[in-house]
């Protein structure tokens, strides 16, 4: 094993795993903030349950999030200086940009939100809320704008040393590929939150209110929690799917391997069939041996939305790249045993080939459990049948394979590019990823930091779905007394933040809300 | 001033706000055990950080991105040199971020004394590895001409940068024992006295050692002027504890830390990470900057966020100013 793969495989682990806790803190927190808003307008206390209840899940997945995203921003350095050193003029920048206007905000306004339930004049702490939340949102332009750049570096020039130098930061943040890359992503988050209200919503609805009033207080908390997280799963779903297909229209121009790898297209078709399911070995150029069912026709759609047009295959495109990128890795002792050696300009085929694939079914699978969820739950409906409850929970998981699958497959089908040339671009700016690793690092080391943050991921893996677990199952009075109810007699002189009303603090009005 | 000049004055200002911000969070984490008797006085000193530790850490957050947009060849040589420290910093981050928002959602002894744990030793690690890290920056590793570490994780411990390790523990426990003062009442206040009162001198001696042996290697006349003052201030900071002056001692120590920062980073300018190989394989401000277009753009950002930034946690500390004792802890509700 080389120190490439321990690298990789880190960055793999730890960007996943971040990447479970983001869409949940992205999706959820706004919507918290759209149910405090609820509240704020119109005072009903199922709002303010909700705020709370589903504020409480927000923490304990955005503390997850926060913790693993250092680690991210920290690799580059550690695991990847020579891919820091090159594209450092450029990269740099959204990340800086990130913290200064997005992180802090997130971080200050969240405290601020958290601790101040009591302590700022309501409208104050609603606005702390859409401070933190919306900067979550920001913080994902950053970032994609970030990761755009290495799908599709422009905004740049050559500077003597053959490094890329940022001549437009405007291009930088307005990339094409960002600009498809950013709803697409916020969407699936979106598409992720929306799924989990649904889930754990239809589990409260079928376990405590099959037989309850309709204006029960605590059944309308879970009804309107599902209501809205199926209508936002829906939606999102329809935006995944308008952006995602402007995605892959840009990435047949602007990473044509990455979309032949993505269906496993070996010759240049026209027009070309679009796979849904293969048998066989999808790994090999050839395609040999590979049997597929394919939709006439509709990959030239999904292309460049006529039947007609020719998509190139990977065979073609290893001509091309080999006669415009070279054939064999530079002769570089730093490049380990790569140095020499042939280029492998085909991406993993089976890894692209099912990613994608998995990406549309997962989300395919989510948007129908909201629909369906929407439908049996009509009008103040409670279904009856038992396999409503586990249905629903076991779709919570279904939009996160989604985004994972998704970010896998993209970033996997821009192998064995770590920044990868942009056809109509500046010349010269691409780096391949065995260029990218640290070359001071010792294995030992890099293994080592592999093992301990993946043990210490697995371990904190545990501890939340645990927490999550027992939150959601605890339900409103898990996290207030619920407003609808009385308060115990020893309550009413302290009730603190919990504290129902948002208003009470105990201890003299010092700390509405502790650790 | 140059552009890069100005970034490298940013960047130790960034350093800055992280050791004087989270130095008293890493002392409160840090003292969290020795100073408590019951888990109510735990909670009282978890909360006089519980608003703000998340947006004190985010200075090291836009330090580290800021070096990366700024000084690509800085970030990449200092973190791929410093692999280890900054590993286990981060491990020690990881774990006391998730604690503070974990230990209170379980009503659980076990479970609270548990995560109390990861809180302590999360704060012991990072002020042990940042004080490393940042004093072998000033003070020099071993780089080769492309800016990578000849050597091993040894190669990291030496006398000077252990002591920069010893000193930025030890002032984030004076600072976390004075701000510990500052911000409760009743045992936990009168037992941070105590902190200071017994050790406050012997947790000031590292730290000047610190200033004296940056200033004798490598610092000017004006840096040490500014140690000066940073020692004078730092003594100053125990006098005021023992005139039961707070929040002077705490300003104080807001000098003495500044002093210290200024005197690193200004005896390290032009360098940002000397080479003790060879003074020609240095990295230099000007070697290791980015663009100027570049060092524009995040200009431009950093004008409008900086202020922004401290005028929103400015305003944090103040709507959480009460001191808070454990008379102020509300009731744990959890399922």
């Amino acid at each position: 094993m080389e120190i490439l793969d321990v690298a990789r495989w880190q960055f793999g682990i730890t960007t996943v795993y971040h990447f479970l806790m983001v869409p949940l803190t992205i999706g959820l927190s706004v919507l918290v903030a759209v149910m405090q808003t609820a509240w704020h307008r119109t005072g009903k206390p199922e709002y303010l349950a909700m705020t709370k209840f589903w504020g409480k899940l927000m923490l304990i997945n955005f503390a997850m999030g926060v913790v693993t995203g250092i680690v991210q921003e920290f690799q580059f350095g550690m695991n990847w200086s020579e891919y820091s050193r090159f594209v450092g003029d450029v990269f740099g920048a959204p990340l800086a940009m990130e913290g200064l206007v997005a992180f802090f905000v997130e971080s200050t306004f969240l405290g601020l939100w958290i601790f101040g339930w009591g302590r700022l004049p309501k409208r104050v702490h609603l606005a702390c809320i859409w401070a933190a939340s919306l900067a979550t949102v920001l913080s994902a332009y950053f970032i994609l704008s970030a990761n755009s750049w290495m799908q599709h570096p422009v905004g740049v020039a050559l500077d003597e040393d053959g490094r890329p130098r940022l001549t437009s930061v405007w291009e930088l943040l307005t990339n094409s590929t960002v600009l498809a890359a950013f709803p697409h992503t916020i969407a699936g988050s979106f598409a992720v939150a929306g799924s989990f209200l649904v889930g754990i919503a239809a589990w409260h609805l079928a376990r405590r209110h099959r037989d309850t009033p309709q204006d029960d207080p605590d059944r309308r908390v879970w009804h309107r929690s599902l209501r809205l997280g199926g209508w936002v799963g829906v939606v999102s779903f329809a935006a995944v799917a308008i952006s995602g297909d402007l995605q892959a229209k840009l990435m047949f121009e602007q990473q044509p391997m990455k979309m032949a790898a993505a269906e496993a297209l070996c010759h240049t078709e026209a027009p070309a069939g679009f796979s849904v399911f293969a048998v066989g070995d999808v790994s090999r150029p050839d395609c040999e041996s590979v049997k597929s069912i394919t939709v006439p026709g509709l990959l030239s759609v999904l292309a460049h939305s006529d039947f007609s047009t020719e998509v190139r295959g990977v065979e073609q495109l290893v001509d091309e790249y080999t006669e415009r990128y070279g054939t064999n890795y530079p002769d570089d002792p730093r490049l380990g045993e790569m140095a020499g050696q042939p280029i492998d300009y085909v991406p993993s085929l089976p890894i692209t080939y099912w990613g994608f694939r998995l990406m549309i079914g997962f989300g395919v699978i989510a948007a129908g459990a909201c629909a369906v969820a929407l439908w049996v739950t009509r009008r103040g409906r409670v279904p009856r049948s038992r396999w409503f409850a586990p249905l629903a929970l076991a779709g919570i998981a279904a939009p996160f394979l989604a985004n994972t699958f998704g970010w896998i497959f993209t970033e996997m089908g821009r192998q064995p590019f770590v920044v990868v040339p942009n056809p109509t671009g500046v010349d010269g700016v691409w780096m391949y990823t065995a260029q990218a690793v640290s070359p001071g690092v010792s294995l030992g080391s890099a293994v080592f930091s592999l093992v301990a943050l993946t043990a210490v991921y697995a371990v904190l893996a545990v501890v939340e779905v645990f927490l999550l677990a027992r939150y959601a199952r605890a339900g409103v009075s898990g996290v207030m007394r619920p407003p609808w109810e009385e308060p115990a007699e020893e309550e009413k002189s302290d009730d603190g933040p919990g504290g129902s009303d948002g208003r009470g603090g105990g201890g003299g009005d010092v700390l509405a809300f502790a650790y | 001033m140059d552009l890069p000049t100005f970034w490298f004055c940013v960047i130790a200002v960034l350093w800055l706000g992280y050791f004087f911000l989270e130095g008293f969070d890493f002392g409160v984490g840090m003292l969290l055990g020795p100073m408590t008797r019951d888990d109510t006085e735990r909670r009282v000193m978890v909360n006089t950080i519980g608003p703000v530790w998340d947006g004190n850490e985010v200075w090291v957050i836009v330090a580290v991105g800021a070096t990366f947009a700024a000084f690509p060849h800085w970030y990449a040589a200092l973190l791929s040199g410093a692999y280890l420290p900054i590993l286990f910093i981060l491990l020690a981050l990881i774990g006391r971020g998730v604690a503070f928002e974990y230990r209170g959602k379980v009503d659980s002894h076990r479970w609270r004394r548990n995560w109390d744990r990861v809180i302590q030793i999360g704060s012991w690690i990072p002020p042990l590895g940042w004080g490393l890290v940042i004093t072998g920056t000033v003070t020099g590793l071993p780089i080769d001409p492309n800016g990578d570490l000849r050597g091993g994780v040894v190669d990291l411990l030496r006398l000077d940068t252990v002591l920069g390790a010893v000193a930025l523990t030890a002032f984030s426990l004076l600072h976390g024992a004075v701000f510990v003062a500052l911000k409760t009442d009743g045992t936990v206040r009168h037992r941070a006295h105590g902190v200071v009162r017994r050790f406050g001198p012997l947790l000031l001696a590292p730290v000047l050692a610190l200033l004296v042996l940056v200033q004798l290697r490598q610092g000017t006349v004006w840096t040490a002027v500014v140690a000066g003052l940073a020692a004078a201030a730092g003594v100053l900071a125990l006098v005021w504890m023992r005139l039961n002056r707070e929040g002077r001692a705490f300003a104080s120590l807001a000098v003495l830390i500044t002093g210290v920062v200024v005197v690193l980073f200004g005896s390290l300018y032009p360098d940002v990470l000397p080479s003790t190989v060879d003074e020609a394989f240095s990295l230099t401000v000007a070697g290791a900057s980015s663009s100027p277009y570049t060092l524009t753009v995040i200009t431009w950002v950093a004008a409008f966020g900086t202020p922004a930034v401290l005028v929103y946690q400015g305003w944090t500390y103040w709507v959480f100013r009460r001191r808070i004792s454990t008379a102020n802890i509300p009731p744990v509700r959890v399922p």
